[in-house]
């Protein structure tokens, strides 16, 4: 009892710095976004008009429900750049069963396509947890497989919105409880999401594998259990995302979402989840997703920038967002160290 | 254990023995030639079009990855990967073509040299954000430089194409020195290049170092940073060595050239036996593999499968070659791993 006088102006601002760790680079992330934000209503008032702002959130709802997918992949230290062949796998099979079946009921076909994809990302965990092969192989083939098998059963043939029932593209259009359908299926995949990576022992031990694979074993947790289960959640958020999309687009087509896996990659990353495994938050994730969908919906609305340096300027946030995280990291495990009195 | 157990590969005269050592040593290019002559023995049944005599002329359709391919090697030798090739193919391709062609115009030699530098500008880009945000994952980084690249090629060309070279220029891509092919003529005296750099100099002895362990090389006063700046700037050079083969043979140029590149060259280097976790593979098996990916590829085009469905044979292929030798089956061809008797396991 004596020495807490003396100890408690020193406890105080570690506490403090802590707290400013942990919560910076969100923060951060929230200030980019509200300045660009800002930057495009100024260049064009048709940003902030609810029907583009309705527009932006359900074009974003399918890149958050994978990114959430994409994240619990890179949790464990993985990456799964096979999701848009998912996409387009199980969106061309339920359009080609919804056309064939005018009478099935939405939600059967979202199971299907939830079924579907999860076969699809549990073939290629399989491939990474079972037989070791690095994720970025595993599924930059398997991606070209899936990719080569839309094209065998679709014949190269779209399924076009005609020949798609109401009651299917509905699952986009429509909405339940005022909310449209895509974004609450969105907010209900990432409170999951939350929940299960917070309180749960299987997300928990997404954690465990991802920050170190040797102590997780040690500590009697199979890693390989949860890489597998990692791509299997992603392969049935893509499968179901893969759904969305064709509801969506209403068009089911082989080359759909043709390199869309950058995007959820990138939304993950600029969302502060590390690549080597085991860390990130939920949170942060969503924050990357809205940055995305900001830049995805921002661009053809600013007149001075043309069609053609749209990739450009995407590729150039993408990369200055990963660099500036990774300078505030440092900037943040700096202070952490500086704050230690060793 | 009993002492006295005998190691079946001791036994023999000292010629077997050397045959034995040799054939564990190089089973995995071994296999890669079996596969190769299985893949003749394929295309061979399947099309009437596929002749002996044909295929210096085939050489020239994927040769141009080839030279990828032996860049790649190092690339992946160390433990990195380099996703943004197929775009640093398109843009110096680009430049090439826009920069011959724009204004007065510069002369196509000095455009090929244009060429060169913007595709080792582009590789170098790539090497030093790398070295100077060492935490950040090769495959992160190569894939947002990918969509940079190639969005910078669009802005320069917008969704025209660009072409109108001088007439000596298609040479280069189809054009035959002597009885070879002078892409084939290319490849080859850069394969020796490359090999001779990787397998007899102290810089590829250091490659593998790094790629074993670059802790330990650091510590050990390698210059870590430059071998693997350096491989990059090799990487993006050679991309436009192949933009200027693959321009050469097109006749003209587009934004969307040689997409998805990247898929073909990491399959061929993979299939090769290098590993991608680095350190591991030899330029031999690189070389096979090149002619396998690119002879099926040319043998299954000429009964007419769509390009998708190649992707796929590709893409099947690029696992297995990964799975194989982690597979059980996969442990007899390569290397007995020492077992443990029952006695002791109980």
């Amino acid at each position: 009892m004596t020495s807490t006088p003396t100890s408690a102006p020193q406890r105080r601002p570690e506490i403090l710095s802590r707290i400013r760790i942990g919560s910076f680079r969100e923060l951060g992330l929230l200030l980019f976004i509200a300045a660009l934000i800002i930057i495009v209503q100024m260049s064009n008032s048709a940003f902030l008009t609810p029907k583009n702002v309705s527009n932006l959130l359900t074009n974003t709802a399918i890149i958050a429900v994978l990114s959430v997918g994409m994240f619990v992949v890179i949790l464990t230290g993985g990456i799964d750049l096979s999701i848009g062949a998912n996409i387009a796998f199980t969106g061309m099979v339920v359009a080609l069963h919804v056309a064939a079946a005018p009478t099935l009921h939405p939600l059967i076909a979202m199971l299907e396509g939830l079924a579907i994809g999860i076969i699809l990302g549990a073939i290629v965990g399989a491939l990474v947890a079972k037989v070791h092969v690095l994720p970025i192989i595993a599924s930059l083939g398997m991606c070209y497989v899936f990719r080569g098998a839309v094209f065998l059963i679709s014949g190269g043939k779209w399924v076009s919105a005609h020949q798609m029932p109401e009651g299917f593209k509905a699952i986009a259009t429509g909405s339940t409880l005022w909310i449209n359908n895509l974004v609450l299926i969105a907010v209900v995949v990432m409170l999951i999401a939350q929940y299960v990576l917070s309180s749960t022992r299987v997300g928990r031990r997404f954690y465990a594998v991802g920050s170190n694979a040797d102590a997780a074993r040690i500590s009697g947790i199979s890693g390989d259990r949860a890489v597998w289960l990692a791509y299997v959640v992603m392969g049935g958020l893509a499968g179901l995302a893969g759904v969305l999309w064709v509801a969506k687009f209403a068009s089911a087509q082989p080359d759909t979402a043709i390199g869309y896996e950058v995007n959820i990659i990138a939304a993950c990353v600029i969302g502060g989840v590390s690549i080597n495994g085991g860390s990130g938050k939920v949170v942060g994730v969503l924050l990357g997703t809205m940055l995305i969908g900001i830049i995805n919906n921002a661009l053809p609305l600013i007149s001075s920038v043309s069609e053609f340096s749209k990739s450009f300027i995407q590729g150039m946030i993408i990369l200055g967002a990963v660099l500036l995280n990774t300078a505030v990291k440092r900037r943040g495990d700096w202070r952490a160290l500086a704050a230690r009195h060793i | 254990m009993p002492m006295n157990a005998i190691d079946p590969r001791g036994v023999g005269s000292p010629l077997v023995k050397g045959a034995r050592s040799l054939l564990s040593r190089y089973s995995w290019e071994i296999m890669l030639l079996i596969i190769l002559a299985l893949t003749n023995a394929l295309n061979f049944s399947i099309s009437p079009y596929y002749k002996w005599g044909k295929l210096l002329d085939a050489t020239n359709l994927f040769l141009d990855k080839g030279f990828l391919a032996m860049s790649m090697t190092l690339v992946i030798l160390t433990g990195y990967i380099d996703i943004s090739v197929a775009s640093t193919v398109a843009l110096s391709s680009v430049v090439m073509a826009v920069s011959y062609n724009a204004g007065a115009g510069v002369p196509m030699p000095l455009a090929m040299v244009i060429c060169l530098l913007t595709g080792a500008a582009c590789g170098a880009f790539n090497g030093l954000i790398l070295v100077k945000f060492s935490e950040l994952a090769p495959m992160i980084v190569t894939l947002a430089t990918q969509i940079v690249y190639r969005g910078i090629a669009l802005i320069i060309l917008e969704d025209k194409a660009a072409g109108k070279f001088p007439s000596w220029y298609p040479n280069l891509g189809w054009g035959y020195a002597g009885v070879f092919p002078v892409m084939m003529a290319a490849f080859f005296i850069l394969f020796i290049v490359f090999a001779f750099l990787l397998h007899k100099t102290n810089y590829g002895r250091t490659v593998y170092a790094v790629g074993k362990n670059k802790l330990a090389c650091r510590f050990s006063g390698i210059n870590v940073d430059r071998i693997i700046f350096t491989n990059f700037t090799l990487n993006g050079l050679m991309a436009a060595v192949t933009a200027l083969f693959l321009t050469s043979r097109m006749g003209s140029t587009r934004p969307n050239v040689a997409n998805a590149y990247e898929m073909d060259v990491i399959a061929m280097v993979v299939l090769g036996g290098v590993s991608t976790a680095g350190g591991k593979g030899r330029m031999g098996g690189v070389l096979i593999s090149i002619f396998i990916v690119g002879l099926l590829r040319y043998g299954l085009g000429l009964i007419n499968i769509n390009t998708q469905v190649l992707m796929m044979v590709v893409g099947g292929l690029l696992v297995l070659a990964v799975a194989i030798p982690e597979m059980r089956f996969g442990s007899l061809i390569r290397t007995r791993k020492p077992t443990v008797p029952a006695s002791v396991k109980a």
